[in-house]
């Protein structure tokens, strides 16, 4: 009793440290977390406390007259009220942001980065590449698959002409 | 083939000899080993929010307890039970909770873009009569 009394006097949000007496044991600091929060959720479309907790005199008074007839009230004083009680409307909770542009430039810059890697091990790490890849040795292996006739059915020497000595069109 | 009765579900089983095999085996089709409670119909479940939100001295407290508890079910609520939430923001004076049940039922409805429309044709004597204006009315839709 004796705290919520303390916190209204107050004023609801604007503690950071009250004292709240507990049973005339000693005094508690309430802190802000354990007070009630402000959240824009979707699935939770009333939030425990309203969005602004002090009011200005304006607000007070637009406060007075929502007690009134609501159709007496403007469009621009409907939509005070609403921000009064909330931060921020459902479309604007709902906005998407604009961060899977940052997602994609991060992929391509890495991909880029690591693509620099490579080509610098290329040149500076990787020893030379065997003999057995000189276009000379090719031809000479490629002579001595023909003459062994590899695949001569569907594979590599059914793709050759032996009459003509060429390969097959 | 056993005799029983054609409706499956909660129903009890309507012979004695299916009632004594235990769960673990295959049953026939007509009996199966489903729960005795009593399932809600849509019309007890609506009646039901309606009375919560038509109390007189509703607090503030119950009207988000409510509406939270409400958009927390896998349905979006039927027109009667809107209007008397609605007609509980007006003894509550909160015009605010009334735009933000709007907002969350259409944010509710999801692909279905023809239930929101409904609900405002529904609603819409409600709205005249209280004063409320929807979110399209105050542009609160846009961004």
């Amino acid at each position: 009793m004796l705290a919520t009394r303390a916190i209204s006097l107050v004023g609801k949000r604007a503690i950071s440290t009250s004292i709240c007496v507990r049973g005339g044991h000693g005094v508690a600091k309430v802190d802000d977390y354990a007070l009630p929060a402000y959240f824009d959720r979707r699935e939770n479309p009333l939030p425990d406390v309203q969005f602004v907790t002090e009011l200005s005199a304006e607000q007070k008074s637009l406060k007075e007259k929502e007690k009134g007839s609501w159709a007496t009230l403007s469009n621009e004083e409907k939509i005070a009220l609403y921000r009064i009680s909330f931060k921020q409307s459902f479309a604007e909770m709902n906005e998407g942001t604009k961060e899977w542009k940052s997602v994609i430039a991060g992929m391509f810059f890495f991909i880029g980065m690591t693509g620099l890697v490579v080509l610098w091990q290329r040149k500076f790490v990787y020893g030379p590449v065997p003999p057995t890849f000189e276009s000379e040795w090719k031809e000479k292996e490629v002579q001595r698959m023909l003459d062994m006739r590899i695949n001569p059915v569907e594979g590599f020497s059914a793709k050759w002409d032996y009459e003509n000595k060429e390969w097959k069109k | 083939m056993t005799h029983a009765s054609v409706f499956r579900g909660s129903h009890k089983c309507t012979t004695m000899r299916s009632n004594s095999r235990p769960c673990g085996q295959t049953t026939p089709l007509a009996s199966r080993c489903y729960s005795h409670a009593k399932v809600e119909t849509d019309e007890e479940f609506d009646a039901r929010w309606v009375t919560y939100f038509s109390k007189p001295d509703i607090d503030a407290w119950e009207l988000k307890k409510g509406m939270n508890t409400l958009i927390g079910y896998d349905l979006v609520p039927e027109p009667k039970i809107l209007d008397s939430a609605l007609r509980a923001c007006r003894r509550l004076n909160d015009l605010a909770s009334a735009i933000r049940i709007l907002e969350a039922v259409k944010d509710k409805s999801g692909p279905h873009k023809d239930i929101y429309p409904y609900l405002i044709q529904e609603l819409q004597p409600t709205l005249i009569e209280l004063g409320i204006s929807t979110p399209e009315d105050l542009g609160m839709d846009k961004l």
